[in-house]
């Protein structure tokens, strides 16, 4: 009986120590309280400006090390034809990191689709990367922490800890996340994270030949980003999903998805 | 090449970086925890509610549960990126996500049927490792099995006639809190569906609900298929005279109890049947009536491009045909088998038409995907993440039922509870 | 234990406790919640400065100029001067060292991602002097009759 009550004893004791420990890694208030950055990265998109020459895919795939053939992208073009009957073209073939130089609409499955200068009512390029969300619905799903949003709003991916499930992609509304051809954990933008922490702009802000693309801190009431979004008509893409997304365009058409 | 870019083929507009990333193994998830969930709520029916007509099927569908509880997290860990790393899960959980929970969730409910196992089958260890203790010279094997039994008796060989008491007490407590778990458990793997806002087919609060339902009928089905081969098997045996001891019945006598086994429980396959159907042509009804902005591909996808695996594989030959063969009075066991086989299909092509069918449109709602399931691998992933893999994954219950069967006995187990 | 009941419990409680204990050991120390809370900012601190430590590849046109001021200087004040130099001849990442040259990029594709003709008017692509480049001579470099740097036409 008495070498059981050890047991016991020594049981329990494991147990409230593993407890205790494991329930204030949960919740450290001291980390949650340190945290008032002020910095919130947002990014501004003049889709008029956008000439579609894909030479900001080309810098963030190189940037970023995104194999440069593959398919996915960390960002990407989307080009929209309105044609005169009504219609709405669209197509983002490769992301666009070759440009668009033909007026052939990709169908998918090897089909395309000329339009003629005559027939468009229409027509405009739309850059897309990842919104940095408020509320990241990607990093809401990841059961493991593997992904999560910094303080200063940039939400970043851990390939060490990244388990590979996949869930984050289905999360996201805009289609923003991949699998990493060669690292194979999820990958998304990140604003070129080691650009912009050492005061850089992100690769493909720099590579924009028109300045379609600009990078912004939010919390900065004289950044010039901040001055357009605050005083200016500004939208973002799919604002229904909740997720408060934080990459703002102007010119933009009710027709882009 | 891009993971899923192998089994994708992109239609008009889709993101470059959409494909379908969740493929088959996603789709045997559901369905095998669906299959879980539904053996144990089968079990259950006899031990909380006392039905007493199930009593042969219920120790049986226990113990089928429990080999298929190890399958069950299978093909996510198949799925994985980083199979290694899914005991992160464990490590550092994040409860804001549905998969997080899984681990917690699936390793509570295992606790809980391999906890009412031990019950049940407690005595069964003792009377195995006590006579083992007392044999003096014994062989290689007799030792490990000596140790086995003696690890699963965890230490206790009090058999007496008030503590089995007790046991049937703890049997009869563990049965009525593993039905909320299984529930839960398979509830759950809807809502991890149901939960994924981006989505728009998956997105309803129904899809839990769905997934219960559905978990049941096919739960039921498999124990009623599973049952009727084994007592196949054993009308074999002893018609050719091979009796084992253990089994005293003639073919009339098993025969017999077969049929009035399946027919009880084919009721409730039929119940659980109407209800889930009830609720998927709600959650369809509801969406073409409310026909929000998602809708109109929702429409092409449904009524259009997967229209025979919905309506004609899911709901004709899935559904309808079963129910017609289990209602069709004068039941058979021949009847009885094509139709749970047809029925355990209609839940498959269910999880299928969910998975895939949620990733065959784009985000953009203006184009589609289509799903190739890799028939014949060329690697690892294409093996895994096909036909090879989904076949390996529905066979292994089968095997660790076998492995089971020799430490749980099912089918010669004399006093029951 | 008197009553042989809860033997069951003592084992998931022991396993509960394996777990625990597991992850004193692999759980990163410096894995917790941060700045934006349980929901958002659950991970590993250490992951932020790994991603900062990535390399820049990217110099920007600046970077250029003291080597390159030839080029800088015939460049500057025409219409490609907008274009960085980077985006014709690939990231510097450490040039001269690493890689000591760049790469010179001759092929048609390069200079007809903005020069071929797109009738989109609503854009500023539409505004771009444009070809047809299977019309304006086809198979021929563009450099052999324009300078790249001049953005001129051929004299
Ligand atoms: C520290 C001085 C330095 C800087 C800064 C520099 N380069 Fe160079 N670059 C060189 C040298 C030296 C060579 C080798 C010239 C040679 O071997 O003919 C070279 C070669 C090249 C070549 C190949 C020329 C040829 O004839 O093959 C290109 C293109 C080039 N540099 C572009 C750039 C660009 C674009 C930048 C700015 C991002 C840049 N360089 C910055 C020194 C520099
Ligand atoms: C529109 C694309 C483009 C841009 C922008 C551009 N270059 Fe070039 N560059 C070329 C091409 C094409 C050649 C090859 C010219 C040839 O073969 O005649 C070249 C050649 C060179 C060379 C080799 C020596 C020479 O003149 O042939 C150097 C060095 C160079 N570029 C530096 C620069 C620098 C520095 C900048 C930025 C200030 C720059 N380039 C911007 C396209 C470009
Ligand atoms: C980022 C897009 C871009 C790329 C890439 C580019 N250009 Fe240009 N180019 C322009 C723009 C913008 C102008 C100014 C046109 C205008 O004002 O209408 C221009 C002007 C020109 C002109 C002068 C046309 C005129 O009549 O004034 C020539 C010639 C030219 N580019 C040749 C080239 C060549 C050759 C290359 C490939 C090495 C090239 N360009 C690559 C954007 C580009
Ligand atoms: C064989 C020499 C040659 C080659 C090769 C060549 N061009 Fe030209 N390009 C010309 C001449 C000559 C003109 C002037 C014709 C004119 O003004 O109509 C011209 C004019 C242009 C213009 C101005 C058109 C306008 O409307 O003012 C652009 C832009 C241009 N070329 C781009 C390119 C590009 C891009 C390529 C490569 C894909 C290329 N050229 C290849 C000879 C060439």
């Amino acid at each position: 009986m008495k070498r059981r009550d050890f047991f016991k004893l020594s049981l329990k004791g494991v147990i409230t120590a593993g407890l205790a420990k494991g329930l204030f890694e949960l919740v450290k208030p001291e980390h949650i309280l340190a945290s008032t950055s002020n910095i919130r990265r947002v990014f501004l998109i003049d889709a008029q400006e956008c000439c579609g020459c894909g030479l900001c895919i080309k810098a963030c795939k190189l940037e970023n090390e995104i194999p440069y053939e593959s398919s996915v992208s960390r960002t990407w073009i989307e080009r929209y034809v309105l044609t005169k009957d009504g219609k709405v073209h669209a197509d983002a073939t490769n992301a666009g990191k070759d440009g668009f130089t033909s007026t052939k609409i990709d169908l998918g499955m090897g089909k395309y689709k000329d339009i003629k200068k005559e027939d468009i009512k229409k027509a405009f390029f739309v850059p897309k990367l990842c919104n940095q969300c408020e509320n990241p619905s990607c990093v809401q799903v990841c059961p493991v922490g593997a992904t999560y949003q910094a303080a200063d709003g940039v939400v970043l991916v851990d390939r060490k800890w990244c388990i590979g499930c996949g869930y984050c992609i289905m999360a996201c509304p805009y289609g923003v996340r991949f699998f990493h051809p060669k690292y194979r954990t999820a990958e998304k933008c990140n604003f070129c994270y080691h650009r912009i922490s050492k005061g850089l702009k992100t690769a493909c802000v720099q590579a924009c030949v028109f300045g379609s693309r600009k990078l912004g801190n939010l919390k900065d009431p004289n950044d010039p980003v901040t001055k357009t979004i605050m005083t200016e008509r500004v939208w973002v893409l799919k604002e229904e999903y909740g997720t408060k997304p934080q990459v703002y365009y102007t010119n933009l058409s009710m027709e882009v998805r | 090449m891009v993971h899923g870019e192998v089994w994708t083929i992109k239609e008009l507009f889709v993101y470059p970086n959409e494909f379908i990333y969740w493929s088959i193994q996603i789709v045997m998830y559901p369905f095998m925890t669906g299959l879980v969930a539904g053996a144990f709520v089968l079990s259950s029916l006899y031990h909380v509610f006392g039905v007493k007509q199930l009593k042969d099927m219920a120790r049986f569908a226990l113990v089928f549960s429990f080999a298929l509880l190890f399958v069950a997290p299978m093909p996510i860990v198949l799925h994985l990126q980083f199979p290694f790393r899914g005991f992160n899960i464990f490590m550092t959980p994040h409860f804001t996500s549905a998969i997080a929970a899984f681990g917690i969730v699936f390793s509570a409910y295992g606790a809980i049927v391999a906890s009412e196992l031990w019950f049940i089958y407690r005595k069964h260890f003792v009377e195995i490792a006590l006579p083992l203790k007392e044999k003096q010279d014994k062989t290689l094997f007799e030792w490990f099995k000596y140790l086995v039994f003696c690890a699963l008796t965890l230490g206790v060989y009090d058999i007496s006639e008030e503590s089995l008491k007790r046991d049937e007490k703890a049997i009869k407590i563990l049965a009525g809190v593993g039905i909320p778990v299984a529930m839960f458990l398979h509830g759950y793997a809807g809502f991890i569906f149901g939960s994924v806002k981006a989505n728009a087919l998956w997105m309803t609060p129904l899809m839990p609900v769905i997934f219960i339902m559905s978990a049941i009928v096919s739960g039921i089905a498999l124990c009623m298929l599973t049952y009727i081969v084994t007592m196949e098997i054993r009308k074999i045996l002893v018609s050719r005279k091979k009796k084992p001891s253990h089994m005293p019945q003639t073919t009339e006598e098993i025969k017999g109890v077969e049929m009035h086994v399946i027919k009880m429980t084919a009721r409730y396959l039929l119940f659980f049947l109407i209800a889930a159907i009830s609720l998927e042509l709600l959650d369809l009804i509801f969406r073409g009536y409310t026909a929000v902005k998602s809708w109109d591909v929702l429409r092409s996808v449904i009524y259009g491009r997967d229209f025979v695996d919905i309506f004609i594989l899911q709901y004709g030959l899935g559904n309808l045909v079963p129910f017609i063969l289990f209602l069709m009075p004068g039941l058979t066991i021949r009847r009885a088998v094509v139709g749970t086989i047809l029925v355990l299909f209609g839940v498959f092509m269910m999880r299928w038409n969910v998975v895939i069918g949620g990733q065959a449109f784009s985000l953009t709602f203006a184009g589609y995907m289509h799903y190739h399931l890799p028939i014949i691998p060329h690697d690892w992933e294409t093996f895994k993440e096909g036909l090879g893999g989904a076949l390996s994954i529905f066979i292994m219950p089968f095997v660790l039922f076998w492995i089971f069967n020799k430490i749980f006995p099912v089918f010669s187990f004399e006093k029951s509870h | 234990m008197k009553n042989h009941v809860f033997r069951p419990l003592l084992v998931v409680i022991g396993l509960v406790a394996i777990v625990l204990i597991a992850r004193l050991f692999i759980v990163p120390k410096d894995f917790g919640v941060w700045e934006r809370g349980y929901m958002y900012g659950w991970h590993r601190k250490g992951n932020e400065d790994e991603w900062k430590a990535v390399k820049v590849k990217f110099q920007g046109r600046e970077y250029c100029k003291d080597c390159h001021s030839q080029q800088y200087s015939q460049i500057s004040g025409t219409p490609h001067f907008r274009i960085q130099c980077e985006n014709c001849h690939g990231p510097a990442i450490d040039h001269p060292s690493d890689p000591p040259k760049l790469n010179i990029d001759r092929r048609r594709d390069l200079c007809i991602r903005c020069h071929s003709y797109l009738p989109y008017p609503t854009t500023v692509r539409g505004k771009i002097k444009g070809i047809n480049p299977d019309e304006h001579n086809p198979g021929i470099e563009c450099v052999m009759c324009h300078n790249p740097h001049k953005a001129s036409k051929p004299i």
